[in-house]
């Protein structure tokens, strides 16, 4: 394509314009205080409400998971565009399954009861308190949100892996290499990443933000997950925290993990 | 001055020939890199810092151990290193070029690079340790150009330059340990979560940074025309045997804690170097390479009559190099990762393209560090030969 010397006066004409009056061209809601949690007043009919808490989390009843159910899983990285590349090296997830001996290797022992040996809890990113992995950024590619959810840039993230090397957890993937031609289904809907950047589990904020549970609680038949505000005495993850035992993955290490699993 | 690097003998042509090629190869499998993305290396999910960062560790401590020669001729007045405190210098120059690449060829995105300055997070070692390293660059170019220069035209430096040399010393130390911060700063990996991990770095770069100028020196004298003197040489093969010695005291007093304690999660990386995990034993045969070759050194730096001998003295240099090099080199680095969170073993070993790579960035900071060393061994001959063999105080 060649561009013409009319076509060049015409781009570089708005090009100046811009420079002089900024705000005439900038894209409608980019000055920072039009953006809103909720959709403006005469919207708010016709939009769904975005789901809000003080400090997101999730409750896991791993005994209610059917030895080999992948539901949670599969909803999550078709939505997410996790692609598989089919070898453990490059690897990409954001929920899976676990022996429990792995998730609590210091909370079970020879004569634990099989109860809880056989169990295999989904693990993800659990969106600590104080999360070593946003300490660790060298350029805030990965944040906390204000509602507790751990966050990633993925323009910012210069691909460093400092935030693998601080998770407790394992819950970050690396993009070794271009993954969207090992998509199996693209959704449009949700943005792949580029070969390069971290990516984690985001509590589906995507989702939420249009008043819409996470996907792999949605998906879940079995009502094993349960999502909510804990800072909220009233919401159900809270009143189920304190009628029944649970476990956090590795609590001495103190970055407040935010998934709990019931006993 | 820099012309003085474009003469000389058909040895030298031999080398940078040889070093160019390397770097030419690294270079190239660097922009396959590019192309497909960092899955071109042995690094995986579960071992995410392979190679490339465990070079850059033990750069990081080549670079610090200019001190070395520094902090005894500035401020103990110790006369015999003054003709190669600039070799210490320039050593610490190529280290840091060679650290900082290192960061960069592990980068999954590196035309993002700038975004450390863009938008850092001081909470972020990582930002810190970049600050550290580019200060302590320019710090050591310029005092390094500086004195060199002065050295040639005969002389004595500028004042401004002594506080300059001073600030260089504690920068020196922190360079070290904002990078063993990286590592021991981190609550769910066993292996580095141990506040000697900045003094084990530290003792460690003392004895493996004037090994390596020892090793210089010695082939200087014996090709390059440049004659560093008997007695700064056995200067520097003191602090090797001192740093060596602490710094096998101090992995000693690290493995105390860990096997005497049992605690699992400091143990399994340990269990692993030394003996295998579940049938994994890469590192076994490395490590305890590493060890022998460390105690052998210490013995021979201890004995003076086998440390006055140039022979003895390059082995003893040689094996002490390469024990360390294997040491924070290999040894550190993948063990951090060994068991995953989740307690999975999963070995690392570096792909060809990836070695290739790793050549590439050392040929080009040998590359640098030949160019400096040539233009430096002119300058002094140019000197010795017109009969001026006193050094010029600064």
């Amino acid at each position: 394509m060649t561009t013409g010397r009319r076509d060049f006066l015409k781009t570089a004409g708005v090009t100046l314009l811009t420079l002089v009056f900024p705000g005439i061209f900038s894209p409608v809601g980019a000055k920072e205080n039009t953006f809103r949690v909720g959709a403006p007043q005469f919207l708010k009919s016709s939009y769904p409400q975005p789901l809000t808490a003080k400090r997101w989390a999730m409750a896991v009843d791993a005994a209610k998971c059917p030895a080999d159910c992948r539901d949670c899983m599969v909803a999550c990285h078709a939505l997410h565009n996790v692609p598989d590349f089919g070898n453990p090296k490059d690897e990409i997830k954001w929920i899976w399954r676990e022996n429990f001996a792995d998730v609590f290797p210091n909370e079970q022992h020879g004569y634990s009861a099989h109860i809880l040996t056989d169990l295999q809890p989904p693990v993800m990113c659990n969106h600590c308190e104080n999360p070593p992995c946003v300490r660790v950024c060298p350029t805030g590619a990965t944040f906390q949100r204000a509602d507790g959810i751990v966050m990633m840039d993925y323009h910012r993230c210069i691909g460093c892996r400092f935030c693998m090397a601080a998770c407790p957890y394992g819950a970050r993937s690396m993009n070794y290499r271009d993954a969207r031609s090992h998509i199996s289904e693209l959704n449009k809907n949700f943005p792949t990443r580029a070969k390069g950047v971290v990516e984690k589990c985001n509590f589906c904020e995507e989702r939420l933000s249009k008043g819409l549970l996470p996907a792999c609680v949605e998906a879940c038949t079995q009502k094993a997950l349960v999502f909510g505000d804990v800072e909220d005495p009233l919401s159900e993850i809270r009143l189920i925290l304190e009628k029944r035992f649970s476990l956090r993955r590795r609590s001495h290490l103190g970055a407040g993990p935010q998934i709990y699993y019931l006993l | 001055m820099l012309e003085k690097a474009l003469s000389g003998s058909r040895g030298y042509w031999i080398w940078i020939t040889l070093l160019f090629t390397l770097f030419i190869i690294g270079f190239f499998f660097y922009m396959r890199q590019l192309d497909y993305g960092l899955g071109i290396t042995g690094m995986s999910r579960d071992i995410s810092w392979g190679l490339y960062i465990a070079q850059f560790t033990f750069l990081v401590g080549i670079a610090a151990s200019a001190v070395m020669l520094v902090l005894p001729y500035y401020l103990h007045d110790y006369k015999a290193f003054g003709r190669i405190t600039v070799l210490g210098e320039f050593l610490a120059v190529s280290a840091v070029i060679m650290c900082i690449l290192f960061v960069f060829v592990d980068l999954g995105r590196p035309s993002r690079v700038m975004n450390v300055l863009l938008h850092p997070n001081p909470k972020s070692v990582l930002f810190w340790d970049m600050v550290v390293l580019t200060g302590y660059l320019l710090i050591n170019i310029v005092t390094g150009w500086v004195i060199l220069s002065c050295t040639r035209n005969e002389i004595p430096p500028p004042r401004w330059i002594k506080p300059l040399i001073y600030l260089s010393i504690p920068w020196a130390i922190s360079i070290h340990t904002v990078t063993a911060f990286i590592y021991s700063g981190l609550p769910g990996r066993g292996f580095w979560l141990t506040a000697i991990m900045a003094p084990r770095f530290l003792a460690s770069a003392f004895a493996s940074g004037p090994a390596l100028l020892i090793i210089v020196c010695l082939i200087l004298r014996r090709w390059g025309r440049f004659d560093a003197g008997e007695k700064a040489i056995q200067a520097l093969a003191k602090i090797v045997a001192y740093a060596l010695a602490v710094s096998i005291f101090f992995v000693l007093v690290e493995l105390f804690t860990v096997f005497y304690s049992g605690l699992p999660e400091h143990k399994e990386p340990f269990v692993y170097l030394f003996a295998g995990l579940n049938g994994h034993t890469n590192l076994v045969p490395w490590m305890w390479t590493s060890a022998i070759l460390a105690f052998t050194a210490l013995v021979i730096l201890i004995i003076p009559a086998a440390r006055m001998k140039s022979d003895w003295l390059a082995a003893a240099c040689i094996a002490v190099f390469v024990s360390f090099w294997t040491e924070k080199g290999l040894g550190l680095v993948v063990p951090g990762f060994i068991p995953s969170p989740l307690g999975n073993i999963s070995e690392y070993v570096p792909t060809g393209a990836e070695i290739a790579i790793t050549m590439g960035v050392w040929a080009l900071g040998f590359l640098i560090l030949t160019a400096f060393y040539k233009i430096f061994a002119a300058v002094r001959l140019s000197l010795d030969t017109a009969g001026n063999t006193a050094d010029l105080e600064c």
